[in-house]
Order: structure tokens, then C-alpha cells, then sequence
């Protein structure tokens, strides 16, 4: 578990199972919260690295969520574009406590892809 | 964070010297067996005392499951009796429980006064159920299942029939349910998760259990809110769901969830978050203090089954007799203590990266089975209806052994992955017999699969049309690749047509008919009788079925929002910028000077960027927000204007020219036929898109023939022309008949929609559709019976009966506000808890 100042944003009820909703960042990221079938609840910006399509409007199946606007697939847990495609959404430390949804502050406000999840460069 | 005893201390001097006074607080499972650990290994270092809560020896709680059921009584269920506690000296004091610790005296109260001096504690108070904070939860009447006191108030209650509610679609709450049903009450389970035990079953697996518990009379109520629970005088008398369901109950059992009981710990001082923290030697932040089973938290888990807590009282044991080993934590398992169910799950099977799922689905037998597999070793499993292999996968996965030796036998079993059997599949079905039965749905053996493969059937496909091996269910599908691979050779075996998608050996045909045939009605229910090869389906697969499935059963079904497009879901066209496009319908393209202040209106207040209008004769604004789509329908819907589909595959426009009212060359009423048509056919949904057009004579101004459904109105009636588009591959329309009147020129649109909506592939237009099943055979299909036209446009309006509400309206109403809103309680700049 990462360390750091927990953000409240809210009882999990919020989010129906299957889907997402977004948290908008005043001078940052907006972000999307699932809600898996499962009840897992996971965090990533809400921008496919494909062309920056709003992931909280895709189908969720699995750990996965497909793009609306192209159908990647990308994991909710790296935040990784799955299949053949390449690129990296960040994720946000998130944890729930007594029903309620938490999130990593710092990542919240400076979301970042982990060094070695970053796009491969150009050859 | 974890507390550790200083190296020096552990296993020499030690804190825990001979003839020291234990102390137990809880008489449970946890803290009983701790005792007995420490007892086998030194039976006369401690002088132990334990404190229960209840008034009663030590009983294994796992089993009040079948007490409740009537299976066991409570004498066969008790672990230690009297005799056990006098034959090793153990003072028990029961019902009298400890209220408080002082680590500062080193002794603890009880309720009655009574302090206890320690040199070691142990502290083992186990879970609270968790009580769901709604009104009515303090009701006479709302009982827990934690103890044998619960088992006896819900036994009492049972003993006068009536309704029981069970709230919680978990373990405990299912089994509970189950006591219940059997005891003659009436039960209805309230789950807040559409599945199931959803920590322990996937989608399919939940699926599977809901069926058989309503087969033995359970009501089960998925995705369902408690909002309140309904007393009368004092006494519960009902539940009150969110949707505005009232259920009656005499009894309403409380199983939503348990909790560690920390509060004597984080009263004491000690170091508590969900539970109590405890270092591997099940330690505590105070030394003097250990603690074991529900109530800890160890690595950051927290255990709710009873497995890991005979690992712990091991450690723990060691730790106290100065030979300490270490608890590394726990993998569970879970069944289901419901006779007759099978049911087994292990680890985790959330499709994540890398992951890889096996499943096998026999729809006959009622099993279902799933392998997760990641870096060639188990990481879950979930088996539904057969479990004999659960052990040997949940001793794989705890193991960490690497399967890939196994791998294509693993889904099978134990006894074929390591009996001796070929591990090749193909040389295994080359083994079997001619007489040997491949297809047991079709009755069909491998000697008639092989001769029809000799035959000239080169594909599976052809083999199922030809022998009808594989034919219905599918489950031997992978039998009869191998007997085609076998016969022809692995090159020489020809790929049938498409699949619907990776998760399926059917075609969309297939699966359409097979909807219809045996009657299938719900996704997960499709995916377990077709032999679905991944637990949930796709992106591509769900949306399709939830399609087949409204179309073959209008009413009846439940469309499942979670499987639609985002545009269908949010009604409103999504833009490259994550805005959205709104488009009010205008019947036949006309449209007043009312509605266009209404339009102008809309577009300013919610800043629309650009309006425009549209090729079908509408009006688009673009650049609406998310959260703004339910006000922007408001203000429309008041001024008469209702959704307009623009971003469905559902029927889109009509498009007309002003006809016999205004043109000079008109020949009939455009307008009017193309509004009517469009009342008719509005909100239908559809394989794919579909466009209709209404001119008023042969010059065509409307564009009908490069339109789904066209209509060019001649002087002697109407010519009806079909499976046009504009598109990257322009294809106009092939006239299909002419009519004389406006009714016959309306029915034959009904019918030829609904014949589109039966038998064209998901994402298949009209065009590409009338060129696969060619013009004849459509002409053929609506007009060789008489009364294929009037039939088939019957069961079309008979659809539209559900499908003609405006989503609008409903959304505008305040229907599913979540979807248009952002997370209601956005606090981000108040810190609520830290970690060190």
C-alpha cells in the first residue's frame, strides 16, 4: 500500500456494479471510478491513450473496461492497453473502508503512469 | 504495520514463561483451538482461563448452518464439552463477558465485575455481523445468524411459518435462507449485488445457483437496495426495497457481512484498522497480547472463513511454547453448506492481465467450470454442480505447481490430467471406439461423425449440418475438431463460417435459433447452455445477445444496460471529445416554429457548439454534457419533442419530400405516409441502423432508394423498395413489390422490419443482409405464404408495445440520474485518514 493522505469520495452505493462514474479534479485529470461486477473498485484517469476517449462510458467485463470511442481494452488494475495495442492510462491508489471509497491524494492530484509501464519509445 | 517481538526475546526467556497465567478472551473456534495447540505442545505451561460470551461450552459455529436445517443438533456440533476443560484445568466462564482490559495492571473486567489477572492474553473475540444502517434495524423481529442464540430465534420463529427475509445473498445469508426454506417458511433473499456470492462466484456461477435456490422455492432478489425494514407495533413486518418493493416478513435475518470485533482492543490501545494487527506470530502492538482468528488483521487481510485460523492458532502456538515458526498468511476456499448444491471456489478469478480462463460448461449435467491460469499456475477456480476436483485445483493453487504439462486436461479433472490418459487430445478421441457415443444431445457416435467427415463434410460446420454432431448444445464441439483433424488432417479442415466471437464455437445463426428453440432468456443463461468458453462474455458478444434476446422475447426480457454501446446507454451520440450530440425527432422532417425556439432555446442554454442539420432531415446539437442530457431533454420533451435515436441501432429517420399537399408533381400525401410510418416505427430496435424514406413520386427527392426501407409513390400507389444505404459502399435498393393503398404500404414496412429483426446478424445492415440471403429469398420469406406479411408485422407491433417509451422522458423524470451525474460526494481536499 502506497503511503500518503487518503481523499473520502464517497460511499461505494454510488457506483452500480458494472460500471463507472466520473470525479472531476479542479487543474487536474478527470477521473473514473468502477465499480467491477465483482464489486472491486478501481481508479484510472479518464482518458484512453488511444485518443483520450472517456473510459468511464465503455463496457466493463472483468478486470477490463473496452474504449467507447475505439474498443481498446484496457486493464483497471495497470491501467495497461491490453491485446496488441500499446499504451498506459495512470491508476490511482484506491481502497474502501467501512463502505466508503478512498483515494491516494497525491495520485489523485498528479496521476502518473509508472516508469516502466510508460510507451515504449519510438524506434 | 506490523509489531515485532525483538529477535532476544523469541524463543529463549521469553515472555511467555512456565506457570504463567493465560487468559482467552472468546471461547469460540478460534480461541479454543488456540488453547489446544498450546496444550499439545506443553500442557503445563499455562494456567488457562477463558471468557465466553454465550452460556455455553465451546461448539463449532460453521455448523449452525445445519442446525438451523434441522441436520445436526446442537450436541453433535460441540467441539470441546464440559470434561475438556475440567480434564486440563481450564477455568470457563461463560455468559459473562469481558468489557474491558487494563494493559497498565495487566488484568481484565467482566460484566459482572470480576477481574482476571494475566501474564499473557489472548485476545480471540472473533466478527460482529455487520447491521445495515436502515430504519427498522433495532425492529423485534430482525435477527442475526452468529450464534446459537440466533439459530434458536429464527427455529422459534420458523415453528410459525409465514415469510422470512433474508438480507445478504452471501454464505452465511444463503445458508441461512436455506435452514429457513426448509424449516417451511417462505424466503426471499435481497442481494445488493446482481450476483450471488459475488465475492466467491463469477457471473455464470451466480447464475447457476439462483436457478436452482428458485427452483426450491426461494424468491432471489439481485441488485436489490434495502431502504427501510416495516414494523407494527414494535414487530417487523416487512422490507421496503429501493425500487418501491415491499416484501412481508415475520422475520428478517440480518447476513450482510461481518466485522472484526476490535472494540476491546482498540479501547485497550492497541494498534487496530479493520482488525486488530498482529505480526506473524499473531503478536500484537503489546507484546503481553496476542490475538488470533476474525478479529485480526494480518499482512492487511482479514479472514472471515475458518481455514486460516487453524494456520494462525498454529503459529501462534509455537510462538508461546518458544518454538516460533511463523504464519504467512492464508489462500481460502469456499462451499456452500446447502445440500444437494456443488459448489466450490478458490483464490481469484477476476479476468484480469495476463490471465488466462479455462471453462468447460456441460448444460445437461448443470456444471460449470473455471480454471484461471496465469504464468502457467492456477490462480482461482470456480466450479458449479461438480466439485470432486476442487481439492486437487485448490492444492495446484496453493502449491503454485506449474500446470503446463497438464494444461489441455486440467478443466477435465484429476483423473484425466494425471490417470494416465493421453494427454493429446487428438490421440485420445483416436482411441475411442467407432460405436463410442461423441454427441449425446444427437445421439451420435464417432463411427457416423467420421463417415460424415469421409463424406465430403470438410468443417464443423458441415458436420453439424451433415451428422448434427455438436448440433445443439455444443459441448462436444471440441471432440469433433479433433475427429476432423484426425480424418482429414489438421490442414485439410476447413473454417465454417464466422463465430460470433472468441467465446463461442456458434455462429450468430446458431445461437439466434438456439435462443428461440430452448427458449433461452437471460445472457448468462445463453452463455451456459451454448458452452460459452469465458465466464461473462465480451464487448462484442453481449451487446449482440442482449439484442437476440429482446427481439425473440418482447416483454418479456430484461434489457441489461451493462451490455449496451455507451450511445444506447446514455442516448446521445459520443463525440471524439467525450461530449455529446443531441438530436429531438422531428416526425417525417417537419417541424414548427415552436419546436425551433425550443431547439434554439436548448442550444444556448446548455452551450451547444455547433448545430446542424442532419442528412435524415433533423436537427443535431453538438457538444452537450454528460451531466447536462437529462435538463437539454427536459426543456425539449416540454416543448413535444421526444428522443430521436440518432444513436441507436434502432430505427433512425424517416425522411420525406412535401408530396401531393405541396409539390406539383406529387402523387400522394409523402408527408403524412412518412410521419405515420415513423409513428409506427419509432424506438424499435434493430441489428443495426436502419433509415426509411417517403417520395412522392419517381423523382425521388427524399432519396428513398439508397434507404433500408424506401417508398416512391407512383400515381397507382406505392413501390416499396429495400436494403439501400449510403455508406462507404453505396447500394441502392431492390424494389421488392408495389402496393395500392397507404395501409398495405405501412404493413408490408412492419413486416419487413421484423423479418430484418429476426433474422439478420447483430451489426449486419439491410444491405449486406439482402446480399448474403439474396433478393429471392426474401421475396420468398415474406410473400410465399400469404399470411407471412400480416404475421410478421403482428409480432412487430406487438413489440413496439414495449419499446415506445421515450427514454428521454424517463431520464429527463430522473430515471438512472447516476449515469449523467459525476460521484455525488466529491470532497477533495479533506484528508480522512492517514497511514504511517
Amino acid at each position: 500500500m502506497r503511503v500518503g493522505k487518503w481523499l473520502d469520495i464517497g460511499p461505494v452505493e454510488q457506483i452500480e456494479p458494472g460500471t463507472a462514474r466520473t470525479l472531476p479534479v479542479e487543474g487536474g485529470e478527470e477521473l473514473a471510478v468502477f465499480r467491477t461486477m465483482r464489486g472491486d473498485i478501481f481508479t484510472i484517469v479518464n482518458k484512453c491513450p488511444h485518443k483520450q476517449g472517456p473510459l468511464s462510458q465503455g463496457i466493463v467485463h472483468g478486470n477490463v473496461v473496452a474504449c467507447p470511442l475505439h474498443n481498446w481494452n484496457i486493464s483497471l488494475e495497470t491501467g495497461r492497453a491490453l491485446g496488441g495495442d500499446d499504451g498506459c492510462v495512470p491508476t490511482i491508489p484506491t481502497k474502501v473502508e467501512g463502505g466508503r471509497i478512498f483515494l491516494l491524494r497525491e495520485a489523485v492530484l498528479n496521476p502518473q503512469v509508472p516508469a516502466d509501464e510508460a510507451p515504449k519509445a519510438a524506434a | 504495520m506490523n509489531v515485532t517481538v525483538a529477535p532476544d526475546m523469541k524463543g529463549t526467556t521469553g515472555v511467555l514463561s512456565r506457570g504463567r497465567k493465560l487468559v482467552v478472551i472468546g471461547n469460540g473456534m478460534a480461541g479454543c483451538r488456540a488453547v489446544e495447540e498450546i496444550l499439545s505442545r506443553d500442557g503445563t505451561r499455562f494456567d488457562v482461563t477463558i471468557f465466553g460470551a454465550e452460556p455455553r461450552v465451546n461448539y463449532n459455529r460453521i455448523m449452525l448452518s445445519p442446525v438451523l436445517a434441522g441436520e445436526k443438533t446442537f450436541e453433535e456440533i460441540v467441539i470441546n464439552g464440559q470434561d475438556w476443560y475440567d480434564d486440563n484445568h481450564i477455568q470457563l466462564v461463560s455468559g459473562d463477558p469481558v468489557v474491558g482490559i487494563d494493559r497498565q495492571q495487566k488484568h481484565v473486567i467482566t460484566r459482572s465485575g470480576r477481574i482476571e489477572n494475566y501474564d499473557t492474553l489472548l485476545i480471540a473475540t472473533g466478527s460482529d455481523p455487520f447491521i445495515i444502517p436502515v430504519p427498522g434495524k433495532d425492529l423485534d423481529g430482525v435477527v442475526t445468524f452468529r450464534d446459537l442464540d440466533d439459530v434458536d430465534k429464527m427455529l422459534t420463529a420458523a415453528e410459525k411459518g409465514g415469510s422470512a427475509v433474508v438480507i445478504g445473498g452471501g454464505l452465511l445469508g444463503l445458508e441461512a435462507a436455506h435452514g429457513l426454506s426448509l424449516r417451511g417458511m417462505d424466503v426471499t433473499v435481497v442481494h445488493l449485488m446482481p450476483t450471488l456470492m459475488e465475492r466467491q462466484l463469477d457471473e455464470a456461477a451466480g447464475y447457476l445457483l439462483k436457478h436452482e435456490l428458485e427452483s426450491r422455492n426461494q424468491t432471489i432478489l439481485t441488485s436489490a437496495n434495502t431502504k427501510e425494514i416495516v414494523g407494527k407495533d414494535g414487530k417487523v413486518s416487512a422490507v421496503l426495497l429501493e425500487d418501491g418493493t415491499v416484501i412481508p416478513a415475520d422475520i428478517v435475518v440480518m447476513a450482510a457481512g461481518i466485522r472484526p470485533a476490535t472494540g476491546l482492543a482498540k479501547e485497550a490501545g492497541l494498534d487496530v484498522e479493520r482488525g486488530i494487527l498482529v505480526d506473524d506470530h499473531m503478536v500484537t502492538s503489546d507484546p503481553d497480547i496476542l490475538a488470533v482468528g476474525e478479529c485480526v488483521q494480518h499482512r492487511g487481510l482479514c479472514y472471515g472463513l475458518v481455514a486460516p485460523l487453524w494456520d494462525m492458532c498454529r503459529s501462534l502456538a509455537d510462538y508461546a511454547t518458544d518454538t516460533p515458526s511463523g504464519y504467512g498468511g492464508s489462500v481460502t476456499s469456499t462451499k456452500l453448506k446447502v445440500s444437494g448444491i456443488d459448489l466450490f471456489s478458490a483464490g481469484d478469478f477476476t479476468s484480469g492481465e495476463d490471465c488466462e480462463d479455462i471453462v468447460m460448461r456441460d448444460a445437461s449435467r448443470g456444471i460449470y467450470k473455471r480454471v484461471v491460469v496465469k504464468d502457467n499456475r492456477i490462480v482461482g477456480a470456480v466450479l458449479y454442480g461438480d466439485t470432486a476436483d476442487g481439492n486437487w485445483y485448490f492444492d495446484l493453487l496453493k502449491k503454485e505447481e506449474d500446470i503446463s504439462d497438464i494444461r489441455e486436461a486440467l478443466i477435465f479433472g484429476q483423473a484425466f490430467a494425471s490417470g494416465g490418459a493421453s494427454l493429446d487430445p487428438n490421440a485420445a478421441v483416436a482411441a475411442l471406439s467407432d460405436d463410442a457415443e461423441i454427441c449425446g444431445c444427437n445421439g451420435v457416435s464417432k463411427g457416423q461423425v467420421v463417415a460424415c467427415i469421409s463424406g465430403g463434410a470438410h468443417s464443423l460446420d458441415t458436420v453439424r449440418s451433415g451428422c448434427k454432431a455438436s448440433a445443439s448444445c455444443g459441448s462436444c464441439t471440441g471432440l469433433v475438431e479433433s475427429l476432423l483433424a484426425l480424418t482429414l488432417g489438421e490442414d485439410a479442415v476447413e473454417s465454417g463460417p464466422k463465430t460470433m466471437c472468441k467465446c463461442t464455437s456458434f455462429t450468430h445463426d446458431d445461437v439466434r435459433a438456439r435462443i428461440v428453440e430452448k427458449e433461452l432468456k437471460e445472457i448468462p443463461q445463453v452463455m451456459q447452455e451454448l458452452h460459452w468458453t469465458t465466464p461473462d462474455g465480451c464487448s462484442s458478444c453481449r451487446p449482440a445477445l442482449n439484442y437476440y434476446l429482446l427481439c425473440a422475447w418482447p416483454g418479456e426480457y430484461v434489457d441489461d444496460q451493462k451490455s449496451r454501446f455507451v450511445n444506447e446507454r446514455l442516448h446521445a451520440n459520443i463525440q471524439k471529445d467525450g461530449t455529446y450530440s443531441v438530436v429531438p425527432r422531428m416526425w417525417g422532417g417537419v417541424t414548427t416554429p415552436g419546436e425551433l425556439r425550443a431547439i434554439a432555446d436548448a442550444a444556448d442554454k446548455y452551450q451547444a457548439r455547433l448545430v446542424k442539420v442532419t442528412g435524415g432531415q433533423r436537427i443535431d446539437l453538438f457538444g452537450i454534457k454528460k451531466e447536462d442530457l437529462p435538463g437539454i431533454w427536459a426543456d425539449l420533451n416540454a416543448a413535444g419533442m421526444v428522443s430521436g435515436h440518432a444513436y441507436g441501432k434502432s430505427l433512425r429517420t424517416v425522411k420525406t419530400c412535401v408530396g401531393s399537399e405541396w409539390c406539383r408533381f406529387g402523387t400522394q400525401d409523402s408527408t403524412g405516409l412518412g410521419i405515420k410510418v415513423e409513428r409506427m416505427t419509432w424506438g424499435s430496435w434493430m441489428p443495426h441502423k436502419f433509415k426509411i424514406a417517403v417520395s412522392g413520386c419517381p423523382r425521388n427527392c427524399a432519396e428513398a432508394t439508397i434507404k433500408d426501407f424506401g417508398v416512391v409513390c407512383v400515381d397507382s400507389g406505392y413501390e416499396l423498395h429495400v436494403g439501400g444505404n449510403g455508406g462507404i459502399h453505396v447500394r441502392a435498393t431492390d424494389l421488392l413489390c408495389k402496393v395500392e393503398t397507404e395501409a398495405e404500404a405501412m404493413e408490408h414496412c412492419a413486416a419487413f422490419i421484423q423479418l430484418y429483426r429476426e433474422d439478420a446478424r447483430y451489426l449486419e445492415r439491410t444491405a449486406p443482409w439482402i446480399e448474403r440471403k439474396g433478393l429471392d429469398w426474401l421475396k420468398e420469406a415474406l410473400f410465399s405464404d400469404p399470411n407471412t406479411v400480416k404475421e410478421l408485422a403482428r409480432r412487430f407491433r406487438y413489440s413496439q408495445r414495449f419499446s415506445q417509451d421515450d427514454p428521454w422522458a424517463q431520464r429527463a423524470g430522473g430515471d438512472r440520474a447516476d449515469l449523467h451525474s459525476h460521484l455525488a460526494e466529491v470532497r477533495p481536499l479533506q484528508i480522512v485518514s492517514e497511514v504511517a
